[in-house]
């Protein structure tokens, strides 16, 4: 039964012709990566990338190079945390552009609830409000920064969901009029001196925290409730989804809704780590979101990707960028590398799944 | 079979603008009994089912559904009710797989204080997924497979297999064999057979004379909006060149049973 040929399908049936999951092929792209990286090192710099060669084999992790890994991880974190909100966009079938913009408003607006009264016993010499508004504690710039956030997000939603017009166009529109919010808020001026408790929110490995801490959340939200399921109900055929009785216009809002919340967390780890806001903060981060869950696995039509493989993207991201650090080349070079491995992540997706065609 | 009325519909109309697609049709569906919808395209057979599934709103008319007036607004409405339509287009996520599908927007759930965040119980939905499958008699290699991996036979059997998972009262099937091959039809075939033992009435649209003389108890034929013919053709003595005549128009106004 099972390796019946059938008649007018075309289609055959079997065990071992299963699909390995799409993640497996990510993990050894990153480590084939690593691996051309190590030879690199080896040849031109003399070093290792990922191991510590200078023989201190001490701790749990003394045989790795931990800082390079540490700065490796610490430099994907605010994109990947971009990018997990990205991953469940384009599982529901959809795109969003404007992430970086929003990071870039919410930065603003956020960082001018975070200022400290005194600098150095001096007045706050760039206050954006006045003393009322300084030294309060960081829980409200924080949930004034989501709150955006959350905003931006039920704008997108509500436009897709509701008025049906592409999410191309839509999160493309916000994405225009968020950067000019961004800028509106101070008159392009930079706000800078948070507290000290706004500022421990992007200390040390915080941010990774963070990163790690959402990705196992909503890969568990993707995989084992009702809201992921619907998601990738959706994504795959939303007019099934419809007949299921779904409601798909209430959750196309949701996964964009949330999708805007975690741009949010981005900016504020990202204020909070560079002690300052800029209205030109998070340009081109949506891209870069959308290439980590690309070259994750996550189809582009919709359906298909996890959070793991989202997770994996960003790993080869930060390999490259430290990789091209270590062998001392200029930043150029990351970014046409990094074209070409998102091209060829699309290539493979659309491979595969004429091959599981025609399987 | 008994004499249960489990679906009927009185004077069922269906006008779009000036077309009257379906004019008038009264039509009884009696408790295990299982019913063919014949005629040409554009008789009013699919129109017919898209009234009494909700998908569209009569023009006028009235629809009693096991035993009381119905009003569905939407599609949904007629599946919670209890009837169950296995549409020519498959209404399958083709990246989910056998239980996600059968249970898409009906979810088997944990902590549903969580709201849309509820957390799924596979492995309920598993069981009850096979259960389903073994009731119909679908053989499904892997229901942990997704719907993109399957055989359009093997597709059409898990869009069927909804039907015994959820115990409806009345399943609807348009032209379910149209698009498959001659193992796949006979493999769904067999689901209405065992459908048909297990006394769950079944409307059954299709163009195959073959497959509607085997199957079913009794042919309905549409023609230009209208019945034109009620026959049964398990007791009465009809061929399938009657039916023909009845579905072209060369014969008309029967004084079959079941017509004023």
């Amino acid at each position: 039964m099972a390796d019946d040929v059938h008649g007018t399908g075309g289609q055959t049936y079997d065990h071992k012709k299963r699909a390995l999951p799409p993640e497996l092929g990510v993990f050894t792209a990153l480590i084939v990566i690593i691996v051309i990286f190590e030879a690199l090192g080896a040849l031109f710099v003399g070093q290792s990338l990922l191991f510590d060669t200078r023989g201190r084999f001490d701790g749990p992790l003394g045989l790795f190079n931990v800082a390079r890994l540490k700065i490796m991880i610490l430099q994907v974190s605010i994109i990947g945390i971009i990018a997990i909100g990205s991953t469940q966009v384009i599982i529901s079938g959809g795109i969003d552009l404007s992430p970086g913009s929003v990071v870039g408003v919410t930065a603003m607006v956020a960082m001018s609830f975070a200022q400290v009264a005194e600098v150095n016993g001096l007045a706050n010499p760039k206050p954006v409000f006045g003393a009322w508004a300084h030294d309060i504690p960081a829980l409200v710039p924080v949930l004034i920064g989501l709150v955006i956030g959350l905003a931006a997000g039920v704008v997108n939603g509500a436009l897709i969901a509701y008025t049906r017009i592409p999410p191309f166009i839509a999160t493309l529109g916000m994405m225009v009029f968020a950067r000019g919010a961004a800028k509106w808020w101070t008159k392009g001026e930079p706000v800078s001196f948070p507290t000290d408790s706004y500022a421990f929110i992007g200390s040390g490995m915080i941010p990774v925290v963070i990163f790690v801490a959402l990705a196992i959340l909503f890969h568990f939200l993707l995989k084992n409730t009702v809201y992921g399921k619907h998601t990738y109900a959706i994504g795959s055929n939303e007019d099934a989804a419809r007949m299921s009785g779904i409601n798909v216009q209430r959750h196309k809002l949701m996964v964009y809704a949330i999708g805007g919340v975690l741009a949010a967390t981005a900016a504020i780890v990202l204020t909070s780590k560079s002690l300052t806001a800029q209205s030109g903060m998070g340009i081109m981060y949506e891209l870069d979101a959308i290439a980590m869950t690309v070259i994750g696995g996550v189809s582009l039509s919709g359906g298909r990707g996890s959070v793991i493989g989202t997770v994996l993207g960003a790993l080869i991201f930060g390999v490259i960028i430290s990789g091209f650090t270590f062998l001392r080349l200029d930043a150029f070079y990351q970014e046409m590398v990094k074209g070409f491995i998102i091209i060829s992540a699309v290539v493979l997706d659309q491979w595969r799944q004429q091959r599981a065609a025609r399987a | 079979m008994n004499d249960r009325i489990i679906l009927e519909t009185r004077d069922l109309t269906k006008h779009y603008g000036g077309v009257h697609a379906l004019e008038g049709a009264d039509f009884i569906l009696r408790d295990g009994e299982h019913v063919g919808i014949m005629g040409d395209n554009g008789a009013g057979k699919s129109t017919f089912v898209r009234q009494i599934t909700g998908v569209e709103q009569r023009t006028r008319g009235d629809i009693v559904f096991d035993g009381r007036p119905v009003n569905f607004s939407g599609p949904l409405e007629a599946r919670e009710a209890g009837i169950e339509t296995v549409f020519q287009t498959l209404a399958l996520a083709d990246d989910l797989d056998v239980p996600d599908n059968l249970f898409l927007g009906r979810e088997m759930t944990r902590a549903n204080w969580l709201g849309p965040f509820r957390i799924l119980d596979y492995r309920a939905m598993r069981q009850a997924t096979l259960d389903g499958l073994r009731k119909t008699a679908v053989k499904i290699p892997n229901i942990r497979n997704t719907i993109r991996n399957m055989s359009g036979g093997q597709r059409q059997c898990v869009a069927i297999a909804r039907t015994a998972t959820f115990h409806s009262k009345l399943t609807i099937m348009d032209e379910p064999t149209a698009a498959l091959g001659v193992q796949e039809t006979s493999q769904v075939e067999n689901i209405i057979r065992t459908l048909k033992k297990q006394g769950e009435p079944l409307i059954l649209i299709s163009h195959n004379m073959r497959q509607v003389f085997d199957l079913v108890d009794r042919v309905v034929v549409f023609r230009r909006g209208r019945i034109c013919a009620d026959l049964d053709i398990k007791n009465d003595d009809v061929s399938g060149e009657d039916v023909v005549s009845y579905i072209t128009g060369a014969r008309d106004r029967p004084g079959s049973e079941g017509l004023n």
